[in-house]
């Protein structure tokens, strides 16, 4: 699938929603795997809080006004995990989604343009809540690579779909990244070297949304 | 108005309990002071709560102003998004305290509880972390009963501590409330008699020795009032 084949679809409330179902269903999933990875190198909460977090979302989603856009999914989804998420990742998490929502604001449909735009916000607003840089071993070290990464997509002309596609990968492989380095930011700071050989469960959290932001985006395409 | 104006001070902690153990220490010392907990999640799990960080700086704000303190970086997360949220007006009243948890929220109250002003009771917080170093004891001949004035205008009074606790939570909280009400400075064996942390760190106790001493000429005043205070045992006799 080329640029040509997709270019011009952009991702609109459907896909939004849509995100948010897969996201607290790859959440579930991935529910104590995230505990575990915390429990290694953290205080063991954050499996449960996103879990938590994301199933408060559900049942809202009913309730959004017919002509919605995708940022006021995404605000929903911010002011959900503040007031249920009791650890890190509500604020964190929360100021992403409110930062990606302020990005998009009104636009019915977002193209790739819209995707980095949504992207690079929402890890602003981490970086400035967080105060975390780049090799802190926290979320960052997966939000930054895919920001990178879909920039570089969407300027080669790459659909809104296919830049989603290749911020979730980079995501991903940022999360890999996070294994030898040892945490300057958060909870696991408090263990020094010891938190080095363990994977940061803020950035697997971040690979398995983005994961689902990029698997609703092409479903949509392929609909 | 109750608490006479004074600045709030919030507790935010991920245990509900360590918070309302927080809450009650610092009364004891502040209890004109609006002393609010914010800990553990809605549902009473570890954790903070944005509704209850929220909903306690509603609580401790007589409208001059709120501190507040955290214990663990995510507690400094969820009091930073809570503040993002509140009106204009009330955010630029409320400030994160840089301190540790029980010594900040302790001389926060305090300094509080002297009707001190925002940026005066955020600095007394963050001045709580330094361990209070205590100096050595202070040199100087040993001058007995009534203040002396010295040939520098210095002016001391040595007294001996008689209560069973010496200068521990309760008494040095008197003692810093009551040097809080004069201009002038005034030092307990060479330390500042306003800073709570410092008092208590010199760790004083019944039967010790201590000078009460001033170098401002109008300090006589203040130096005996404290020093009868210090004498009088702090009504544990």
């Amino acid at each position: 699938m080329g640029p040509l084949g997709a270019a011009e679809v952009g991702l609109d409330i459907t896909w939004a929603v849509d995100w948010v179902r897969r996201g607290a269903e790859t959440l579930s999933e991935h529910r104590v795997e995230l505990i575990t990875l915390d429990r290694e190198i953290g205080d063991g909460d954050h499996g449960e809080n996103m879990d938590r977090g994301f199933q408060a979302v559900l049942p809202k989603l009913d309730d959004l006004p017919a002509g919605s856009t995708p940022a006021d999914v995404l605000k929903l989804v911010a002011t959900t995990l503040i007031s249920t998420v009791g650890g890190a990742a509500g604020p964190l998490y929360g100021t992403a989604f409110l930062k990606g929502s302020a990005a998009i604001a009104g636009e019915s449909s977002i193209d790739a343009a819209g995707v980095v735009s949504l992207l690079e916000a929402s890890r602003d607003g981490i970086v400035a809540r967080g105060k975390a840089e780049s090799g802190d071993k926290t979320m960052v070290d997966a939000w930054t690579p895919a920001v990178d990464a879909a920039r570089a997509a969407a300027d080669g002309g790459a659909s809104a779909a296919e830049t989603l596609r290749v911020a979730a990968d980079a995501a991903a492989a940022g999360s890999d990244a996070t294994i030898p380095l040892v945490a300057r930011k958060g909870r696991a700071s408090y263990l020094g070297e010891r938190s080095a050989g363990h994977r940061d469960p803020g950035a697997q959290s971040t690979a398995y949304l983005l994961e689902a932001a990029a698997a609703a985006a092409s479903n949509g395409t392929s609909a | 108005m109750a608490d006479g104006g004074r600045i709030g001070i919030v507790v935010v902690s991920h245990s509900e309990q360590l918070a309302a153990g927080v809450v009650e220490l610092a009364h004891q010392m502040a209890p004109n002071v609006r002393i609010e907990p914010a800990g553990g999640t809605d549902d009473g799990r570890i954790g903070t709560s944005f509704e209850l960080v929220t909903a306690a700086i509603g609580a401790a704000d007589a409208g001059t102003g709120v501190v507040v303190l955290c214990d663990l970086g995510s507690a400094i997360l969820t009091a930073e998004t809570a503040m993002d949220f509140l009106d204009e007006d009330q955010r630029e009243r409320v400030r994160i305290a840089d301190a540790p948890l029980v010594e900040g929220a302790v001389a926060a109250s305090v300094a509080a509880e002297s009707g001190d002003p925002l940026e005066t009771v955020v600095r007394a917080a963050e001045s709580a972390g330094g361990g209070g170093a205590a100096p050595g004891a202070p040199a100087g001949g040993l001058g007995e009963g009534p203040a002396d004035v010295g040939t520098s205008g210095r002016i001391s009074r040595r007294i001996t501590l008689t209560n069973s606790d010496g200068l521990h939570a309760r008494p040095a909280a008197e003692l810093v409330k009551l040097a809080s009400t004069f201009s002038q400075r005034v030092t307990v064996n060479g330390i500042d008699a306003k800073s709570l942390l410092a008092i208590m760190a010199l760790g004083l106790v019944k039967g010790d020795e201590v000078e009460i001493a001033t170098d401002d000429a109008a300090g006589a005043g203040a130096v005996d009032a404290i020093a009868d205070l210090a004498s009088s045992g702090f009504g544990e006799h």
